[in-house]
């Protein structure tokens, strides 16, 4: 079992940087109980951090762990999108609910 | 002393060479000009000499944000024009923020977001080097990072508005797909900018023609139209700036000699010491003597004198000379003669403009001739050939130098050259040298077809050519119809009754 290392950047806590927040969190404690570390990095605190991963848009999320590297960006609104663009598939069991 | 005075945006010199007069004095200070252009354009080039010469003329900083290529990309690019940005940036004077998109997999969007994070970047490099100048190239680049067209449209709206809260002057690169179409692509000149500088590169004729043009420039002023450019190894782009060069040259009744006694008294004196004289004729009927005359009439009374050759190799022309009497040789070794021989078809017509001024301005000479221009007529298009006439006479005045240009005529007889057509108006004086077919002999004949600010002898002169140069005699009294390539002869008898009839009507009688 792989451990998702996840780096949300935002710039400043705008309305938009809440809510990239709030649902990273949820889709995180829905689908990856337990096997993810997640790190918000406000670029108004640290535009260095930003210039070195190269970040134009906020929010981008950034998925470090597992490769391949991958970069989403917007508020994070359709779930579907970020699972996929995580690579991460739902493994469903006979009923079609996601296996616990 | 409460005087209404409309508020001018200020103005930031660019230091590109002619940008400056074509911008009356520079893009605006402190705000954001649009620099739109096809691809190929060379929006790049300009943005970077932006910066360069920002460095290099006025010790202010830059920044450069690059959309498309990497940073890496741009320093080796602008390598090739001797600009060392690595050099810049480890002196702390130039810094990039590399936007430019990351090889791999695309990236996915899903809701909202924005341009804070480019923002930020921006702030923080314009802080860290002290920037005076920002360029970002180029916008259509970050359109196609992105899906949503319409957030990137207000982000960059915010980011000119954070750019002038930040006090910086910027360039904004963005690609057009038509010469003469819409500004940009994308619909970016809406919301960006209230500058337009449109870089053009327009096939003419199956020559290219680069040019630059103020599109508008909100709350100040600039030229207008197009004025064309070049981009030169080691220098970058520089601006023609034709039309805006003032006419400011004081004019002399000094007069210098045209190397010829009996022309200087056919001009009544000589040439005027600053006036441009066209010398008109078919091939082989004595404009490069007319040329070399010129010259030795500088050189032997100790002048300076610039030879700019583009029919014949030094070679000939010091061969021709000799053969005159005169040596070249000797006028050179004595720092008084400069000869730059070139095929017209060695580079386009901006780059021999710009070849010539330096060398203009690093000999300084007393005298410029051109033998010929028509030659170079043959690599340009009429518009740009016109330009270069009127660029090169300016800056021969400016410098308050005598001029000779030779023209060559189609036809052996009579007629006018396409040359004469487009400069006789800028040139000061007009020397027709023709060829004259009488009664079964070729004899040559000269004229002083205008003559600006000074009586002129007004005939039509038999003239010779031997080993000592050019021999002008007798008017070609009896014969008619010289200029219009047609002598007819006129018996002694017809010439007697004509001025019996002028007799008659002149009101003395």
């Amino acid at each position: 079992m792989s451990n998702y290392t996840l780096r949300l950047f935002i710039t400043g806590h705008t309305p938009q940087a809440e809510r990239a927040i709030a649902n990273l969190k949820r889709i995180c404690a829905d689908e990856l109980q337990g096997r993810y570390e997640m790190e918000v990095v406000d670029l108004m605190e640290d535009p260095e951090e930003g210039e070195r991963q190269r970040i134009i848009a906020t929010p981008t999320l950034i998925k470090q762990l597992p490769p391949p590297l991958r970069r989403i960006i917007g508020d994070l609104s359709d779930k579907e999108r970020v699972l996929s663009g995580l690579d991460i598939f739902p493994i469903l069991n006979d009923d079609g609910d996601a296996h616990e | 002393m409460s005087r209404v005075r409309t508020p001018q945006v200020e103005k930031l010199p660019s230091g590109v060479p002619g940008l400056d007069i074509v911008t009356d004095g520079g893009v605006p200070r402190a705000r954001t000009t649009l620099i739109a252009g096809t691809a190929g354009s060379g929006k790049t080039i300009l943005a970077a000499q932006f910066l360069v010469e920002g460095v290099r003329q006025f010790d202010q900083h830059g920044v450069f944000i690059t959309f498309e290529e990497s940073a890496e990309d741009i320093r080796r690019n602008v390598a090739s024009l001797d600009w060392d940005v690595a050099a810049f940036e480890a002196a702390g004077a130039w810094m990039f923020v590399d936007a430019s998109p990351e090889p791999g997999e695309p990236v996915i969007e899903t809701g909202g977001y924005d341009l804070g994070a480019l923002i930020v970047r921006i702030e923080m490099a314009v802080k860290a080097v002290g920037a005076t100048r920002v360029v970002l190239d180029s916008l259509g680049a970050i359109f196609n990072q992105f899906e949503n067209v319409s957030i990137i449209r207000n982000e960059l709206f915010r980011l000119t508005v954070a750019l002038k809260q930040m006090g910086v002057t910027a360039l904004m690169t963005a690609e057009r797909d038509d010469e003469y179409g819409p500004i940009a692509r994308h619909g970016v000149e809406e919301f960006v900018t209230d500058n337009v500088i449109v870089l053009r590169n327009v096939l003419e004729g199956e020559k290219r023609r680069r040019t630059a043009e103020v599109l508008k420039f909100r709350g100040t002023t600039h030229q207008k139209g197009e004025y064309p450019f070049t981009v030169m190894e080691g220098q970058g782009i520089v601006v023609i700036p034709l039309s805006a060069i003032k006419l400011r040259q004081r004019s002399s009744n000094v007069r210098i000699s045209a190397g010829n006694a009996e022309l200087d008294a056919m001009c009544g004196g000589g040439f005027f010491r600053d006036s441009i004289v066209l010398v008109s004729g078919a091939t082989g009927c004595g404009k490069t003597l007319m040329t070399t005359e010129f010259i030795s009439g500088g050189a032997d009374r100790g002048e300076r004198c610039l030879l700019l050759a583009f029919e014949e190799s030094r070679h000939q022309l010091m061969r021709n000379a000799s053969g005159w009497g005169r040596d070249y040789e000797a006028y050179e070794q004595g720092g008084l003669l400069k000869i730059i021989a070139n095929y017209p078809e060695s580079c386009g017509l901006e780059d021999h403009l710009i070849a010539i001024k330096q060398a203009i301005d690093d000999f300084r000479p007393n005298r410029v001739a051109v033998d010929s221009l028509s030659a170079l007529e043959r690599v340009s298009t009429v518009k740009g050939f016109r330009e270069f006439v009127i660029s090169l006479t300016s800056f021969i005045k400016d410098t308050e130098v005598a001029g000779l240009f030779t023209a060559t005529t189609e036809r052996l007889l009579g007629g006018e050259s396409v040359t004469e057509a487009h400069i006789s108006t800028i040139t000061d004086s007009i020397i027709l040298l023709r060829y004259v077919e009488m009664l079964g002999e070729m004899k040559r004949g000269l004229t002083v077809l205008k003559m600006r600010g000074s009586p002129h002898d007004k005939s039509i002169r038999e003239f010779n050519i031997d080993g000592t140069g050019m021999h002008i005699g007798h008017a070609f009294r009896s014969v008619s119809g010289i200029l219009a390539g047609h002598p007819q002869h006129i018996p002694q008898r017809e010439l007697e009754r004509m001025e019996e009839l002028f007799k008659d009507v002149s009101p003395s009688d």
